[in-house]
């Protein structure tokens, strides 16, 4: 009687078993679920990396200097106190705008000299003007720290030579900041000009040839045509290249770390010195903090104008 | 091997206690058997070789003791000590022992375990460390840190003493012989800031400039701290008053206003290698620093480093002061085998360790204790013979740590985040008015005050 009833219950469970088999195997075939198996790696690194490093930040900057309570926003208004503080938002601001109008500039300028040349020499060029982009930023920032360098500056071997005065090109505040943005300038211009010369490339020869038909010159083809078409490829670029402007960190840390007297320290180099050498982590952890409120609205701004371009 | 490790300790614990019995040292930690690993985490030295003898010793101590030992030696460029101590202080895992320098240990002295017993057993033995690391490692009744030797240096004058000699008519090695009995009182005497200035007047005008740091490093530090304290200029009270606001701070800014006229303008951009460069450049005819810029030009320009002469520092109205940037070791709460840890300590304290390790930085490491200040290499080391006598401090200088006599967490605070060569090159090199600079300062420290 028992051997008689399990017979059908085993064919059962096989049955089912072969159901649920197919239907996991069906699951995992279906596009929803492979696309985000195949992202589950990516998703753990952004959530171990970016997402629960954020929360702990936000949680750090809400501490004491003891981290023994929590004292709510008090880090964020003792900070506002600080001059060295406010020097910060000032170099920071001026550091960001000044390297983002140049490196858009001189992008743009070089993605439509590039834009302009023979398919063949285009490539090399193009392969050439990557160069300072690809390189490890902190290793080509101390190249540029052996140019600029107090003692020994190339730069100023050069100037020498040709009859100029040498320039204190990391002591002096003015040349401090100079050097900074220019290096700064100097990594980033390539990044926009691969962006803009995507860009120009998608947009139709034909509007070109019936602009030139019309009469239309060069300056008049840029303005009407060149750079409505770039708008939003310019919006995206700029808005991302300002995110990781502001935060720079290596160029400032290898070549003044925040010197002479603080004038040229960036939101993240102070955030290091206060949090990592003065051993004040909550205070370093609001100084990092105070970036994103600003950089969230700007994001939202420019996000917000691309879709209404596009709509 | 284990019996006869476990003799040593005994013998050393007897030797201490004065005959009493080991276990009357009160709390001293034993090695427990049942723990068998320890994590170190200590200074990547830079002079060649020191690593390696250290390793040795350790892992000889270890064999002894059958524990396991495992050593990560740290660089401290680009802070890469600093942020592994962060780190681990913050996850509450890592290394048992940890090298910090100067403030580190300070700054996470909640974490750290007291060394008291292994600190007292030590001075029992050698007699008490100096003051200057007595003030930075034993804070509120309790060692929160101990002196290690290991990368411990002082700040004397680095003198080319030919040209000082030839363009300023100033012979150092006269006024600072290779013998301590063989001194001039008067002539050490006249050795003050003023006669300073007017050597590095001439040495300037003659293209050989001094050159020192008044920028964002610890060499600025540990030249502008002592020379304010040689004024009489406190910074902070142990009280807690800020009274860097002073007419001995407005001197010793008057003074800096004045000398920095003579050194390279590009002091304010200088990092704390820039003075090695400075001295084997040729151009530079005096730094303030350890022998680490002796020992670089020994390298690269035999011939200078041949008329380097280490010394003391000019005097000041309130005495004669020398900067330091000591080390120390800390064992962590959440270490795994604290009574190991405390253990090795305890040996890489004695006399046998530290003349090995002495000998093996060739003389850079210099020890905490006085009684071992007789270690003959700071006698043997050349060329010249006798140059690096005067680097453990021989005469009636005073070693400091910038931001003395402040609350240590205080001075933490202000050694790691420069208002002094702030306010100076304020004065210096933004022309600013020394009361404002001195308002300024006083500004700034008192936003270090926050609990």
């Amino acid at each position: 009687m028992t051997a008689l009833r399990q017979e059908p219950l085993a064919e059962e469970w096989a049955r089912q078993r072969a159901r649920r088999r197919s239907s996991v195997l069906a699951r995992l075939r279906s596009k929803p679920v492979a696309a985000f198996l195949m992202c589950l790696p990516l998703l753990v690194l952004i959530v171990g990396l970016i997402i629960y490093p954020f929360f702990y930040s936000i949680y750090l900057a809400m501490l004491n200097k003891r981290e023994t309570q929590v004292v709510w926003l008090d880090n964020f208004r003792f900070l506002f106190t600080m001059d060295t503080f406010w020097l910060v938002v000032r170099t920071s601001f001026l550091f960001t705008f000044t390297a983002v109008f140049f490196k858009a500039l001189l992008g743009f300028i070089l993605a439509l000299v590039i834009n302009t040349l023979p398919t063949r020499g285009q490539r090399v060029w193009r392969g050439v003007s990557l160069v300072p982009w690809v390189m490890p930023l902190a290793l080509s920032t101390l190249g540029w720290w052996w140019i600029f360098e107090p003692t020994h500056s190339a730069l100023n071997w050069i100037l020498v030579e040709l009859g100029f005065a040498p320039k204190s090109w990391l002591a002096d505040p003015f040349w401090a900041r100079f050097s900074i943005i220019l290096v700064n300038v100097w990594y980033g211009t390539p990044f926009f000009m691969i962006m803009y010369l995507a860009g120009l490339k998608s947009i139709p020869l034909e509007l070109f040839d019936s602009a030139s038909i019309d009469g239309a010159g060069p300056f008049q083809q840029l303005r009407f045509i060149t750079l409505p078409m770039l708008k939003n490829i310019i919006a995206i670029t700029m808005l991302f290249s300002t995110i990781v402007t502001f935060a720079n960190f290596d160029i400032v840390r290898v070549l003044t770390r925040g010197g002479p007297r603080n004038e040229t320290h960036l939101f993240g180099t102070f955030s290091f010195r206060l949090g990592i050498e003065s051993g004040d982590v909550p205070l370093g952890a609001a100084v990092a903090l105070v970036m994103f409120p600003i950089l969230a609205v700007s994001a939202f701004f420019i996000l917000r104008g691309v879709r209404r371009s596009v709509v | 091997m284990k019996k006869q490790a476990l003799a040593d300790r005994r013998e050393f614990l007897k030797t201490v206690a004065g005959g009493v019995a080991a276990a009357s040292v009160v709390g001293f930690p034993h090695v427990s058997r049942a723990q068998t690993k320890l994590v170190l985490g200590l200074w990547d030295h830079w002079v060649p070789g020191e690593n390696a003898v250290l390793k040795e010793i350790i892992e000889a101590w270890g064999k002894a003791n059958k524990v396991e030992i495992t050593i990560d030696f740290i660089t401290s460029i680009g802070e890469k000590l600093q942020a592994t101590a962060a780190a681990e202080s913050r996850a509450g895992t890592g290394h048992d022992i940890m090298a910090f320098v100067t403030w580190d240990g300070t700054k996470y002295k909640d974490k750290l375990e007291p060394m008291n017993d292994v600190a007292d057993a030590l001075i029992k033995k050698y007699g008490p460390y100096n003051e200057n690391a007595t003030y930075l490692n034993f804070q509120d009744g309790k060692w929160v840190t101990l002196p290690s030797p290991i990368g411990s240096h002082t700040y004397p004058l680095e003198t080319r003493m030919d040209l000082w000699k030839k363009h300023a008519g100033i012979d150092v090695q006269d006024i600072f012989p290779a013998d301590v009995k063989k001194r001039d009182k008067r002539k050490v005497d006249a050795w003050d800031w003023k006669m300073f200035l007017a050597g590095a007047k001439k040495v300037h005008a003659a293209g050989f400039p001094a050159g020192m740091s008044i920028a964002e490093n610890t060499d600025s530090n540990d030249w502008l701290g002592p020379l304010f304290a040689s004024y009489g200029s406190t910074f902070v009270t142990p009280k807690g008053d800020i009274t860097i606001e002073s007419n001995a701070t407005l001197e010793a800014l008057e003074y800096l206003k004045e000398l920095t006229k003579y050194l390279p303008p590009d002091i304010y951009a200088w990092d704390d290698g820039s003075n090695n460069r400075w001295l084997i450049s040729g151009k530079g005819s005096a730094v303030i620093n350890p022998p680490s810029a002796w020992t670089v030009a020994k390298r690269d320009q035999p011939a200078v480093a041949a008329q380097v002469w280490h010394h003391d520092a000019p005097r000041g109205a309130k005495g004669r002061w020398r900067g330091s940037l000591p080390f120390t070791w800390g064992v962590w709460k959440f270490a795994k085998n604290k009574s190991a840890a405390k253990d090795l300590l305890l040996h890489l304290g004695q006399k046998e360790q530290q003349w090995k390790l002495i000998t093996a930085s060739q003389g850079y490491d210099m020890p905490q204790q006085n009684s071992f200040l007789d270690h003959p290499i700071w006698q043997e080391i050349e060329p010249p013979k006798g140059g690096q006598y005067n680097y453990p401090i021989r005469g009636d200088e005073k070693l400091i740590v910038c931001g003395y006599p402040a609350k240590q967490d205080l001075a933490a605070q202000i050694y790691t985040r420069y208002p002094i060569p702030h306010m100076v090159s304020r004065v210096t090199q933004k022309g600013e008015n020394p009361k404002e600079a001195m308002k300024w300062a006083a500004k700034e420290i008192a936003t270090y005050m926050r609990g």
